[in-house]
């Protein structure tokens, strides 16, 4: 026979202020944990949503960023005659851009801050259709104006709607915001190519980026390109440039998160333990009762079990609940492999709800099994003479 | 006398609770002393910089480089001692994961600026004598094992192609903190085979680095070296190397809040632990403590005994965990390598272990203390815990 589920409920109950401090050291480390995923979700989901699957980047052999690399004009020529590229409306879908860094200051602090400024044409724009403006305008090709990532011009003042930003011995007048979903484009400064290598005095581009008429084509784009002894270049799927951009800074978080979050749960776990000690001590001669009773042994090694269960996943909800509103910030830093400012924000997912609590079970489990085993190991005898 | 005993008792009356919090508190005071170390690293840096050196760079950011010839103009500068000039080179050594700093400078002047970096004089000249002559720093030679003679083959990422330098000395610090993981090369060198390669970027340099005469002119010195070359091609931003170094930090300063908030946070976790255990402990003692009332002890004494046994259970926790800190940080810097050249525990590190650990240890005792004193004799004889 099982002993009712309300016992364990109860005892909890009886006992406020150990349940309450426990139940709270487990949330904090629910909440570490779940907010480090989150991150690492967030960083993800920038990254693919900036990468689309048809589109392929090519930059200079093992340059690894586009600021690194540089495409001459005559190779980036030779590119433009591959066939797999998209032909729409007569308009070969290939985007030759430059891709620097300018330094913008922070209103508060006056610290330089790296951003990446792209110079793109009109068909660079409609290799990536989730870049949209949501104030103002497109730049005018041939004119000295720039559109701005919403994420940078709610940071700089400057780079708002109708400011400038002076580099390249020019102003460039701030025309349009853009909002691309979350994705990376949202922390760039987007200008005029032809502008912008002028202003730059760059003859070099910095990649080419072109569309596939056929996504299954790359392969056979990719060998040609990178076989050519014309070139020096590489090509890669644009979604698997990006990712691969962001593996030191997302291998970081989640380094740094996991190895926190498991010191973080032997704190707790070492809490929840010490809170079910005490539960098995102080209710030995009740132990011995229900034993008495008639209750068995692995009855007696539920009901603890349970109770520790509930106490983790009481702390596991209401550390979820408080990570849920971290999704209302967004975090900004520099990404080390392209030097440049990134903005993404934490993200919740069903994955990460189901492995928070996942995580805290075992912390109950961990932290109940030997004390519901002591439990249920007490003879009945002595159990019934210490209460 | 009697009080300490009573103390001391008490804690080994449920051994096993004890030794989990105990056990807890060293966890909870090393992980922070580790984070506090990894903040401290990130800042190493900017630290070791000194006030009297000043750093030029393109005002666009440091990606576009600056022209070989304006060092003259430099030295021409009212104040300005002496100029010297370098390169970040990239480059990876074997994998990408195999990360240190590397640097093209100028050999005759470079180490005039930079007297932290101690060489020998021999090894000095020997550097100077071999165009692809590298000196690199003693952490990293230990590292991957380079000696004199050695040959460095590093494939390039900023300026392509297959590099290789051969070590003809080995740097130590003057101090401590001074970065010993960096590899510095002669930027004749690149020059040279970037004029043959990429012609476009010969004669360039990204950073210029300058002495001022006096620590108290950098700041007109930083602003007569940008007035040289205002409005030109390249325009130069000027600042105080620890400016230069704290404006890095300050790009990454949302990871280092993070570390900061959650080595704060371990420590609340570790309060919870603590304040549960004291709750527990004063709940089953409540009818001990009428018992002691009934005898004449005052609150005061109750207090007393409450306080000093949470102290005390924070005091050797802490102690271990700050013991334990030292090894667990030293093997933490040597899996670190050259990604934390400077991995030191601080005073202030160890003085905030010590405080979190009695702030802990009287917070515990607060609630449970309130209990004690305020019970009346008659309930707290009639409890049973």
């Amino acid at each position: 026979m099982k002993i009712p589920i309300a016992y364990s409920f109860r005892n909890l109950w009886t006992r406020r202020l150990t349940t309450f401090l426990t139940a709270g050291g487990l949330a904090l480390v629910v909440f570490v944990y779940a907010a480090v995923l989150m991150l690492d979700e967030g960083l993800r989901k920038t990254l693919v949503q900036t990468g689309s699957e048809d589109n392929v980047v090519v930059t200079r052999k093992s340059s690894g960023t586009e600021v690194q690399s540089g495409v001459e004009r005559n190779q980036a020529s030779i590119v433009e005659t591959q066939p797999e590229i998209m032909i729409d409306n007569g308009v070969a879908q290939i985007s030759k851009e430059t891709v620097v860094i300018i330094g913008l200051a922070k209103a508060s602090t006056n610290v330089l801050t790296n951003v990446q400024l792209r110079g793109v044409g009109p068909v660079g724009i409609r290799l990536r259709p989730q870049v949209k403006i949501s104030e103002g305008r497109w730049f005018k090709p041939g004119s000295s104006e720039i559109v701005v990532g919403i994420r940078i011009a709610e940071r700089f003042p400057d780079a708002d709607l109708g400011g400038s930003l002076r580099f390249g011995q020019r102003e460039w007048t701030v025309v349009g915001l853009i909002d691309s979903g979350k994705s990376g484009f949202d922390s760039e400064v987007w200008g005029d190519v032809d502008q912008l290598m002028q202003a730059f005095r760059r003859s070099v581009y910095s990649s080419v980026i072109f569309k596939l008429n056929d996504s299954a084509a790359f392969d056979r784009v990719k060998q040609r390109l990178e076989n050519d002894q014309r070139l020096t270049l590489e090509a890669k799927r644009e979604r698997v440039f990006y990712a691969e951009q962001s593996e030191v800074l997302s291998k970081f978080i989640s380094y740094l998160g996991l190895t926190l979050s498991v010191i973080f749960s032997l704190g707790a776990t070492i809490g929840a333990m010490i809170t079910m000690y005490a539960a098995v001590a102080n209710r030995t001669g009740e132990i011995g009762t229900l034993r008495a009773l008639g209750f068995r042994r692995s009855s007696i090694m539920a009901t603890f079990l349970m109770e520790s269960i509930f106490l983790a996943l009481v702390g596991g909800g209401i550390g979820i609940f408080f990570a849920s509103f971290m999704q209302l910030l967004t975090i900004s830093t520099m990404n080390w492999q392209t030097f440049a400012e990134l903005a993404f924000s934490f993200t919740l997912t069903s994955k990460i709800v189901i492995n928070a609590l996942l995580f805290s079970l075992i912390m109950g489990v961990l932290g109940g099994f030997l004390p519901a085993a002591r439990a249920s190991r007490m003879k009945i005898v002595d159990a019934l003479r210490a209460g | 006398m009697h009080l300490l005993k009573l103390i001391s008792r008490n804690i080994f009356r449920h051994k096993l609770r004890t030794g989990l919090t105990v056990l807890g508190i060293v966890v909870a005071i090393l992980s922070f002393g580790l984070l506090s170390t990894v903040v401290d690293a990130w800042y190493a840096g900017a630290n070791a910089s000194s006030d009297a050196r000043l750093i030029t760079r393109n005002a666009i950011s440091l990606i576009f480089p600056l022209p070989i010839n304006y060092r003259e103009k430099i030295r021409q500068v009212d104040g300005v001692k002496t100029v010297s000039f370098g390169n970040w080179f990239g480059g990876i050594y074997q994998e990408p994961k195999n990360f240190f700093p590397k640097f093209a400078i100028d050999p005759a002047t470079y180490f005039l600026l930079y007297p932290e970096f101690v060489i020998s004089d021999a090894e000095r000249a020997a550097f100077a004598r071999d165009r692809k002559g590298a000196i690199v720093g003693r952490k990293l030679a230990e590292r991957y094992g380079f000696k004199i003679g050695d040959a460095i083959p590093i494939i390039g990422d900023i300026y392509p192609g297959n590099w290789q330098f051969v070590v003809r000395g080995i740097y130590d610090g003057r101090e401590s903190k001074v970065d010993t993981s960096q590899l510095f090369f002669q930027w004749d060198y690149l020059n040279e085979t970037v004029k043959v390669k990429f012609p476009r970027r010969a004669n360039q340099t990204g950073i210029y680095f300058i002495e001022v005469k006096d620590p108290s002119m950098a700041a007109t010195v930083s602003r007569d070296v940008d007035k040289v070359f205002k409005n030109s091609l390249a325009e130069t931003l000027t600042e105080t190397e620890k400016a230069f170094q704290l404006g890095f930090i300050a790009q990454t300063e949302a990871i280092v809040i993070a570390i900061r908030i959650v080595s704060y946070v371990v420590i609340v976790i570790i309060l919870a632990v603590m304040a549960n255990t004291m709750a527990m402990t004063a709940r089953e003692r409540l009818s001990e403590y009428a018992t002691l009332k009934v005898l004449g002890f005052g609150p005061a004494f109750l207090a007393a005994l409450i306080f000093g046994e949470s102290l005390m259970i924070c005091a050797i926790g802490a102690g271990l965990g700050i013991l334990f800190t030292f090894p667990v940080a030293g093997w933490f810097g040597t899996q670190m390598g050259t990604l934390f050249p400077v991995f030191e525990i601080s005073r202030e590190t160890l003085l905030l272990q010590i405080i979190c650990a009695i702030t802990v240890g009287v917070i515990a005792a607060l609630v449970p203390s309130y209990r004690a004193t305020s019970v009346k004799i008659v309930d707290g004889l009639r409890s049973i815990g």
